[in-house]
């Protein structure tokens, strides 16, 4: 079992952050994990991605040209992940930012209204977990209730009071994706 | 015990504070800076010596200092600092002082970027400074390999009273990966005889990396190299993957190292026999063990983030037995595992065997390789 | 019969601090004298024994066999940095830099300022002959305008050489610095003086009280091609009057700043 998924948005938009948290979830549940963010020029001009690579056995390249999954959080990302998701992979796209049109037929392309419903749970921060329970309920990945476990051991001290938001903010990911 | 998800940069400083580090002195430069930041906190939280000096050439001189007290004391930085730091490095190898020194490489030359990089395998292995000296050079391809070397590092710094750097690149810097992190260790509360405390009942010391006269400074330069000669008997050390019944042998370190074994892992789902041998000591350097694969093999492939540097190493280990094929990328580029695959079946097919036809059989051997390539 | 005892009473001997070798020095050079106000200095103050010296490049590289401590050589420019990695690993310690023009005031700028920025509680001894000696008298940042050495043959000309840079002028602005002083070697009664600062330099480092500093004029009749006296003579007529000599800055924990 292998997933190497990016996450790609404006800094802001949580994505580092999003990557770490599955970071957390799966090292916690024993697998094997690294997590590699764009430190370059790049991220000083506003744009920000990190590439989780999960697997069940020890990783070579915790970088991929052509990922099995890509998290589009903002329009450019959705551009340029179109072209780079692997043939058969999945790229899962913030429609509420993304004016792109996803055409590429050989790969599975998601919307997701998430900046929406980031905004109806009351707090617009929260599309980073919306984005992120998508894709566990499209990958299976890991279950929610790992990355749940992850937000309470890693997580709760930094912001204790949005850690249930956080939580409902995940199914509410999973829930627009599901069926 | 449990594991931490930890930055390359952080878990090396966190190491280095569980080896018994007692002094960090350092300057600002990315990719490395998460290591100077980490000492700054963690080092004052603990009473032991945290300087963030005027350069590097400052840092590295700072260095040399605490190491003659007899500290373990240590620097980090990036590639374009470690240039600053070569004059020291020179000065610190002829005092015979233990130190480690932490390089993660960036983008060259000149101000390059800082983006990952291994183009500065040469100037750590070859040339670390003036003069005939060699630093031990480990190279981990993993967050977790970078902290296991972080204590080793000190203690062959010690062991050998030498210059041991880890070197690596941005990705294993800035990439955050599960460790465990070694237990505390006491800190060395009584320096080595050599060192500069103070003449209190005693003859005193001297550290003089210097001899006036050429038949004294050849004396102890020969003193030096049989000391890096003894290194080299010891201390070599290597990863192999896949290299039992490996046709085709892939070299790589570091970084690229680990994405080389991501490519042979596909190649041998494709059927192609290869393997990879990742050198963790750069210098000394596996040359025998390399010697030795090059009499079954049909062929290598080194693959690096640089114009090819590393390979001129491994072309002299192998001696001519087999082609050496270069994949590298510069600029800060990374190569990716389907590059290197394809570069593993152009060699693949480059050095298939040739049949064998008649009563020549006899000199299958020979045959066997040294067919076209390079 | 009368007996007449004679007693002797050693009014002068070598400094316990101060190696019983000949030095290299050339005749009629003045860092002998240096090297033997220092070594008094620690003897007084009783602390030989864990002092730390850091030499420098230039011709006071081989001072570690003239001072009976122990001792590091440091490169070009560099000895406050080695001094600083020595002192915050042993804050117990007494450690020193001695270091020339060269080193100090033209390599080595950016260690010096920012040693005494970091108030780096060591002692540095500048000795200050406005030549780079042991490369055979070239031009040095601290040459007097006009002066020809071997790298300016023409005479130190303002406008392609610059005017002699005042060092310790310099790190009494600085605020780490907590003595600064520039003394002279050219006649027993300077040679006082300049003993009273290094002696002082040493005590604010035992006082903990930060960088400390004394620039010391001194001869160099090889390079300056001139008899001793005459070098002597050089320094009080010529030098003195371009780095004019006194204590530049003199922090005591109760006066706060004084001096400048």
């Amino acid at each position: 079992m292998q997933h190497d998924v990016v996450f790609s948005g404006f800094g802001g938009q949580g994505v580092l952050f999003c990557g770490q948290l599955l970071a957390y979830a799966a090292m916690d549940s024993g697998l094997h994990v690294t997590w590699f963010p764009s430190y370059g020029p790049e991220m000083r001009g506003g744009t920000a991605n990190c590439t989780l690579v999960v697997s069940d056995e020890e990783i070579g390249s915790p970088l991929v040209r052509h990922p099995s999954c890509a998290m589009a959080f903002n329009n450019p990302s959705a551009e340029k992940y179109e072209a780079l998701t692997a043939p058969g992979g999945l790229l899962i796209y913030n429609a509420s930012l993304v004016s792109h049109a996803v055409a590429r037929p050989d790969i599975r392309a998601v919307p997701i209204h998430a900046s929406e419903a980031a905004a109806e749970l009351g707090n617009p921060r929260l599309l980073n977990m919306v984005m992120l329970g998508a894709l566990l309920q499209l990958t299976g990945v890991l279950p929610v209730e790992a990355v749940e476990r992850a937000l309470d051991a890693h997580m709760s001290a930094r912001r204790p009071e949005l850690l249930a938001l956080n939580k409902q903010a995940l199914r509410r990911g999973m829930a627009d994706v599901a069926g | 015990m449990t594991k931490q998800l930890l930055k390359g940069n952080e878990a090396i400083a966190e190491a280095a504070v569980r080896a018994g580090v007692d002094a960090y002195f350092g300057y600002p430069i990315t990719p490395q800076t998460e290591l100077l930041e980490y000492m700054s906190r963690r080092m004052p939280e603990l009473g032991r010596v945290f300087v963030q000096a005027e350069s590097e050439l400052a840092a590295i001189n700072m260095v040399y200092g605490a190491a003659c007290a007899g500290r373990r004391a240590m620097s980090s930085s990036s590639s374009p600092g470690v240039s600053l730091m070569q004059e020291g490095l020179s000065y610190i190898a002829a005092a015979e002082v233990p130190i480690v020194l932490v390089d993660v490489m960036r983008g060259g030359p000149g101000l390059g970027n800082i983006a990952p990089s291994q183009a500065d395998y040469f100037q750590m292995v070859k040339s670390a400074g003036h003069g005939d000296f060699k630093p031990l050079v480990l190279a981990p391809a993993s967050v977790q390999e970078a902290v296991d070397m972080v204590a080793l590092a000190f203690d062959l710094a010690e062991k050998y009273r030498t210059i041991v750097t880890i070197l690596l690149d941005g990705v294993i810097g800035q990439m955050m990966e599960p460790v465990e992190l070694p237990p505390m260790q006491p800190r060395r509360n009584q320096a080595p005889d050599w060192a500069l405390t103070g003449a209190a009942g005693r003859p005193k010391n001297g550290i003089v990396p210097f001899r006036l006269y050429a038949e004294e400074l050849e004396v102890y330069n020969q003193r030096l190299q049989d000391k890096l000669a003894r290194i080299a008997a010891n201390e070599v050390r290597y990863r192999e993957y896949l290299l039992d019944d490996a046709e085709l042998i892939l070299v790589g370190f570091g970084t690229s190292g680990r994405i080389a074994l991501t490519a042979v892992k596909q190649a041998r789902k494709l059927g192609i026999k290869a393997g990879l041998l990742r050198p963790v000591t750069l210098w000394p350097f596996p040359e025998r063990r390399l010697w030795q694969l090059a009499d079954e093999a049909r062929g290598f492939l080194v693959a690096e983030m640089n114009a090819g540097q590393m390979v001129e190493d491994v072309r002299l280990a192998v001696g001519g037995q087999a082609p050496v094929k270069f994949l590298g990328r510069l600029g800060g580029m990374v190569p990716m595992p389907d590059e290197i695959l394809d570069a593993i079946k152009s060699l693949d097919k480059a050095t298939r065997p040739v049949p064998i036809i008649g009563t020549i059989a006899g000199s299958v051997t020979p045959l066997r390789r040294r067919m076209s390539v390079n | 019969m009368i007996t007449q005892q004679l007693t002797e009473e050693i009014v002068a001997d070598r400094p316990q601090a101060l190696s019983p070798v000949d030095t290299h020095y050339c005749p009629g050079c003045t860092h002998g004298i240096a090297h033997r106000l220092i070594a008094e200095v620690l003897d007084e103050l009783g602390v030989r024994e864990r002092t730390v010296l850091v030499a420098p490049v230039g011709c006071s590289v081989f001072a570690n066999n003239y001072f009976e401590v122990d001792a590091v050589i440091a490169p070009h420019g560099r000895a406050p940095a080695v001094a600083t990695g020595l002192k915050r690993v042993q804050p117990d310690k007494v450690i020193f830099a001695y270091q020339g023009d060269g080193d100090l005031a033209s390599i080595g700028t950016a260690e010096i300022i920012h040693a005494a920025a970091r108030g780096e509680n060591i002692t540095v001894v500048f000795i200050n002959n406005a030549v780079y000696g042991m490369t055979g008298g070239q031009m040095a940042p601290t040459s007097l305008v006009g002066m020809k050495t071997t790298s300016s043959p023409y005479g130190r000309d303002v406008k392609a050489m610059g005017a002699p840079l005042h060092m310790s002028e310099l790190i009494a602005q600085v605020e780490g610095a907590a003595f600064v002083s520039r003394r002279s070697l050219h006649s027993p009664a300077e040679i006082r003086k300049a003993k009273k600062a290094i002696r002082r330099a040493f005590e604010v480092q035992l006082n903990g009280q930060g960088f400390s500093m004394v620039e010391l004029l001194s001869s160099c009749p090889t390079n300056w091609d001139m008899k001793p006296v005459e070098a002597l003579r050089w320094i009080e007529t010529r030098m003195v009057p371009v780095f004019p000599l006194g204590d530049l800055k003199n922090v005591t924990p109760k006066s706060g700043l004084k001096g400048i």
